[in-house]
């Protein structure tokens, strides 16, 4: 089963890791590389993107005759999806466990960020033929 | 038990694809039909050389084979005796008879050059018109073409297709082409061949394992263009560009991916045979006397090349061939490319004066390179805080991630640099 794994970070401002310490950018970097190379090479990883950031973002909705209507603007308060991961496993714990990992890449000084990862199952096709 | 075929074959097949394509589309003019023929007998060729040795006449095999293919398609159709009728009235009365493998046409270099012209025509969009050279002219395959742009293969499939009917809905048989088409249609040409090979050089991500090198396809196709047009200056220039480019790919990236600019790469490990090569590629351009935008980049990437450090370089004379650029194309990059020569001969000051210039224009209003350049200059011109302020607007604002990880990284050591 598909599992998507959402990185949110706060929303308004810039990534936080634009205020670190240059050690502490390289750190995170190097997990992310080591992660990303781990998932893949134990046959896990179906993609992985990392999104351009909240002020790159824009809100569209489809004006009265279906063209794009474009709000610059993101809301200020909201959590911002900054990248994902999807994999595919056997369990949820596996999805989970690979979720925890991600969870605690490190921060500044080194110290886990434990930020929350979002977890949500990817729908599948139609089920088996089901004969009772 | 699978063995494969060796690089040098494989480089043949691709050398091959597009002229065994041509003969085809001269005798059939169905694109999609030959083109698909092409590649069925391309994988022939892959699973059956390595097996039985290498045919004698490897074209004539594969034009052999990619005929029977082709035939054998339109002959399972269910309209099958109208086909055949249909093919027969297709092929020339006088090519009815003479149908030997590998019977080269006068015009068989014109012909296989209108294979690029094919590919790159006007009613396709530039994504479609990548993936048809590098399928058509480049040999390659949907799958490989696919994994390149990181998009499902399915997608790809999808998008050649689409490409295919293009160029049959725009009525447009195998052209043929004057001397005077091809020189109003190359500019497209060159264009789309320096597309892929940036594709290549700044890779948009993913897992590189698995990755068709876009690079080295470009510098390829680049290459057998400029035989079949050896006289033509701005072909042999964007060849020169392509290879002294990529002589200092293994120096712009570290271990983690992150972009080394050129100011710290190790030279040391740029390919000096790549680069001698451009050179001598570009010398034979500029001998013909017509200058144009591909050769005086290249003699700007050559300059580099020859310099053993940024001091070392010669940057009067970058700043002129810059001058001479935006004569040709007033592009906001070759402008951008200009003002950064331009600090370097008259020092960071005069280059954030120039910049102003350029802060208007729409281009760079949601850019990230105007924020990039004028941090560097600040930061050489002393201004530290704001040099810093400027790196991390850059950092947030370009969507490559080696090049972020770079601005984020020199932000965080200037700021530390107390």
């Amino acid at each position: 089963m598909k599992y998507m794994l959402m990185m949110n970070t706060p929303g308004g401002g810039p990534y936080q890791i634009a205020s670190w310490p240059a050690e502490d950018i390289k750190a995170h970097i190097a997990f992310m590389m080591r992660f990303g190379k781990k998932l893949s090479a134990a046959g896990e990883l179906v993609g992985a993107e990392g999104l351009s950031g909240p002020d790159q973002a824009k809100l569209v909705r489809a004006g009265a005759n279906g063209e794009p209507i474009t709000d610059g603007v993101f809301p200020e308060s909201k959590e911002f999806l900054a990248g994902y991961w999807i994999v595919d496993v056997d369990t949820p714990e596996r999805a989970y466990a690979i979720a925890a990992e991600a969870s605690a890449a490190p921060g500044p000084r080194g110290k886990p960020l434990n930020m929350s990862i979002e977890v949500r199952q990817v729908m599948t096709g139609p089920p088996a033929d089901w004969t009772p | 038990m699978i063995s494969r075929l060796d690089d040098s074959a494989q480089d043949l097949l691709r050398d091959l694809a597009p002229q065994v394509l041509s003969v085809l589309l001269r005798r059939y003019r169905d694109f999609g039909g030959c083109e698909d023929a092409v590649q069925e007998a391309l994988i022939a060729a892959a699973t059956q050389w390595p097996a039985h040795g290498m045919p004698d006449n490897p074209k004539g095999w594969l034009i052999t084979v990619a005929t029977r293919r082709l035939t054998d398609q339109i002959r399972s159709d269910t309209a099958r005796r109208l086909r055949e009728q249909l093919v027969v009235s297709l092929i020339p009365a006088d090519e009815q008879i003479a149908f030997a493998a590998d019977a080269a046409g006068i015009n068989e270099r014109d012909e296989t050059l209108d294979l690029y012209f094919l590919c790159c025509h006007s009613a396709l969009s530039t994504a479609s018109q990548i993936a048809l050279t590098l399928r058509a002219v480049g040999g390659l395959t949907t799958g490989e073409i696919a994994r390149a742009f990181f998009v499902p293969e399915a997608t790809m499939a999808q998008r050649l297709t689409r490409a295919k009917q293009t160029i049959r809905s725009a009525g447009t048989a195998f052209p043929e082409l004057t001397p005077s088409d091809r020189a109003v249609r190359l500019p497209a040409v060159l264009k789309v061949i320096y597309l892929i090979f940036n594709e290549g050089y700044t890779p948009s991500g993913g897992d590189q394992l698995y990755r068709i090198d876009l690079s080295s396809e470009a510098i390829r196709v680049a290459r057998l263009l400029s035989q079949l047009l050896p006289e033509d200056p701005e072909v042999g220039g964007l060849f020169a560009l392509m290879l002294l480019t990529d002589a200092r790919r293994a120096a712009r990236t570290g271990p983690n991916g992150e972009l080394i600019p050129l100011d710290e790469q190790v030279r040391s490990l740029w390919d000096q045979q790549r680069i001698a090569e451009g050179r001598q590629v570009l010398r034979r351009a500029l001998a013909r006397g017509a200058t144009g935008p591909y050769q005086i980049q290249a003699a700007v990437a050559a300059l580099h090349d020859e310099a053993s450090s940024t001091r070392e370089t010669d940057w009067g004379q970058i700043l002129a061939l810059y001058e001479l650029l935006l004569r040709f194309e007033d592009s906001p990059m070759a402008r951008l490319s200009h003002v950064i020569a331009l600090a370097m001969v008259d020092g960071p000051t005069a280059g954030l004066r120039a910049l102003h210039g350029l802060a208007g224009h729409p281009h760079f209003a949601t850019s990230h390179r105007l924020d990039a350049v004028r941090a560097h200059l600040l930061e050489r011109a002393g201004n530290r805080d704001e040099a810093i302020r400027h790196y991390r607007q850059a950092a947030q604002r370009t969507t490559s991630t080696p090049e972020r990880n770079y601005l984020l990284l020199h932000a965080a050591r200037l700021n530390e640099a107390l």
